[in-house]
């Protein structure tokens, strides 16, 4: 049923389950262990983990590499324009001095751009997904544990964020915060910009692991450890996350590796339509957004980018199903 | 039923109560200064002060926001700098096109229907087909291929998909025009080849999602009991799975749909852009750029509006299909 190859000899263990007792002439292995030899036996899992970490590495090594070759992402090549200001030679202006070609208009260097693009992108991407997690995290296991009001409350206010149309409110947001900080014709600073995509992930995106953890919390916390825990005098916060944070790690991962290319997408979209960064700052968004405007006369300005984001979020999609598949491999999906 | 149908619309109703006081505490706190933003050009002090007075921003929060709410529900006076009298539903001024929002929307909520009834119709009944033949043959080539295919779609971007569609079918191959739109009534053909490329692109990554969930519920549903006791008793392949097993698989597919349905409705934002179309989505972009408050407001409220009648729609939709619904 999954894309997995599971060992006949890992199947069907749950990656929460206590240990059995060990027999005669077998190895005991921990969970983790054995979550770990299901993922090096999964292929598909193993290729895109590989592919993932190659793109990682690009994007932080991303001013080694443009020392290497030699061009900067804001440097443009106004003699490799043709007036129709497209860029000469085929395929949008591919040589060996230009590997993705150039930038029509401007005359930029895409291949350098995209580098650079992977690193706004992934730095968007990872930041907002651990800041949802651990919100999640946090009011999920209060709201599964305490229940009460507490949970009422919590639940309500995510039940209503669901009926919050993100898109159109991260259009509404950006310029009414933008408004409150700078004037109509101040410049508007990067960080800034990025600063709120992040908020507004994080205020929208924190409602998913919040409801995974809840459901999680509420099934265990009636089972003895945390009754034993309580009988000998723990506190709340000791209850919380030594007792029961430990035993929710696997979903949490699933649900942070998968909400990564959730944000790239996410950031892209914004970056898209105008709201998230613009233009001097390298981005898949505003590359994609600037290239429709070309698709007919420079096909390869689109392409580029679009293949690039693409395979960035595959490769995290298929490393995140095989995470799930390797910690978890009773569900279903 | 009718306690079930009551219960559900009053909670909808209290939703959209927060929606609107979010909405609205969100424009008219947060802003240093709407007016400002709205008039660049030749804005002396004095002016800005009649502008204030005249949008009534000087008046107290709460007479604001329920003068906006009477304004949708019996319509209100908005002075002669605005139109004059609005009729319901009224959802304001635009500060940047002179017309009354609500006559923007009669216009471009057609254009956003089209866009999206056809293309929901394409993305679930492909989706679900899809992952239905791939459960039934699973591990066969078709499988295969639909698997790579949902994987394809999931990690897909809409203006990725839709700059290819354009540059393969509208300048290469030259079959299709630009996209546009028209009106089903003036000319059905142009509105469909208008618009059949948003749909293809809209409905190749949402169906992704859809055969991906189907084809794992009705592996689920096939290994169920009733379904080996129906096929026992002598019922046919396709009654069995056609029938019975479909019925139960298809009941969480029906939630997420309505919830993308009446996502998409509150604004297909990005298909929009993509494709130049002008609809809900792509006007909500440009009161953006140009700063346009009373039509950003309107879109949130109806976008929100969709997504909650949405919601009860599902609802009433899931007692329909599971009885054991309506009891609870």
């Amino acid at each position: 049923m999954s894309l997995s190859q599971i060992g006949t000899d890992a199947a069907g263990v749950d990656a929460t389950a206590v240990p059995v007792a060990p027999q005669p002439g077998m190895v005991g292995r921990s969970p983790g262990r054995l979550a770990w030899a299901r993922l090096r036996a999964n292929r598909t899992a193993m290729v895109s983990g590989w592919i993932m970490l190659f793109f990682i590495v690009l994007g932080l090594a991303a001013p080694l590499i443009e020392l290497l070759y030699g061009i900067s992402p804001f440097e443009q090549f106004q003699d490799k324009i043709a007036n129709n200001s497209l860029p000469l030679g085929y395929f949008g202006g591919v040589s060996g001095e230009h590997w993705f070609g150039l930038e029509p208009q401007l005359g930029r260097d895409i291949f350098i751009r995209l580098v650079y693009g992977l690193r706004t992108s992934l730095f968007i991407a990872t930041s907002a997904a651990l800041l949802t997690t651990a919100l999640g995290i946090v009011l999920g296991i209060v709201s599964g544990y305490l229940g009460g009001w507490i949970d009422g409350v919590i639940s309500w206010v995510i039940d209503f964020a669901l009926a919050l149309p993100f898109l159109i409110f991260a259009l509404a947001i950006m310029p009414t915060v933008t408004a409150r900080f700078y004037g109509p014709r101040d410049e508007i600073p990067v960080p800034f910009r990025i600063g709120v995509m992040i908020f507004l992930f994080a205020l929208f995106g924190w409602t998913g692991t919040a409801r995974l953890v809840r459901g999680q919390v509420i099934s265990l916390r009636e089972r003895e450890f945390v009754e034993a825990a309580r009988a000998s005098g723990a506190g709340l916060f000791h209850i919380l996350f030594r007792q029961l944070l430990p035993n929710l790690w696997a979903p949490i991962l699933v649900s942070f590796s998968l909400a990564v290319p959730g944000y790239i997408t996410g950031e892209a979209a914004l970056s898209f339509l105008g709201i998230g960064v613009v233009d001097p700052t390298p981005d898949f968004g505003v590359m994609i957004n600037k290239s429709l405007s070309y698709a007919q006369t420079d096909p390869a300005y689109l392409i580029f980018p679009g293949v690039v984001i693409f395979l960035l979020v595959l490769a995290f999609n298929l490393f995140g199903d095989g995470l799930r598949d390797a910690l978890d491999p009773k569900s279903s999906r | 039923m009718l306690r079930f149908l009551i219960k559900r619309l009053l909670l909808g109703t209290l939703t959209m109560f927060a929606v609107s006081l979010v909405a609205f505490g969100m424009f008219f706190m947060l802003p240093r200064d709407a007016v400002a933003t709205m008039c660049v050009k030749n804005c002396n002090p004095e002016r800005l002060e009649r502008v204030r007075v005249e949008l009534g921003l000087k008046d107290p929060l709460i007479d604001q926001y329920t003068g906006y709410m009477k304004g949708i529900f019996v319509g209100r006076d908005l002075g002669s700098a605005q139109g004059g009298f609005c009729d319901a539903p009224c959802l304001g001024y635009s500060y940047t096109s002179s017309e009354e929002v609500s006559d923007i929307f009669a216009r471009v909520l057609p254009v956003t229907l089209s866009i999206v009834i056809p293309a929901s119709v394409l993305w679930l009944g492909l989706g679900i087909g899809l992952g239905m033949i791939s459960a039934l043959r699973r591990g066969t080539v078709f499988d295969r291929l639909a698997i790579g295919f949902s994987l394809t779609g999931a990690s897909m971007q809409l203006y990725f998909v839709g700059g290819m569609l354009m540059i393969i079918f509208v300048y290469t191959l030259k079959i299709l025009p630009v996209p546009h739109y028209t009106s089903l009534w003036d000319d059905p053909l142009d509105w469909a080849s208008g618009l059949v490329l948003a749909w293809v692109a809209l409905a190749f990554l949402f169906s992704a999602v859809y055969a991906r969930l189907s084809r794992a519920q009705m592996l689920e549903t096939l290994a169920e009991d009733f379904v080996r006791t129906a096929r026992a008793k002598g019922l046919s392949k396709s009654r069995a799975y056609g029938r019975h097993a479909l019925r139960a698989a298809i009941t969480p597919i029906v939630t997420i749909a309505g919830l993308d349905i009446g996502g998409a409705l509150g604004g297909t934002v990005i298909t929009e852009t993509t494709f130049g179309i002008q609809g809900l989505g792509r006007t909500a972009v440009e009161a953006v750029r140009l700063g346009d408050l009373p039509t950003i407001m309107a879109t949130v409220l109806i976008s929100a509006v969709f997504i909650v009648v949405a919601n009860i729609v599902v609802d009433l939709l899931y007692a329909v299909i599971d009885p054991r619904v309506r009891l609870s």
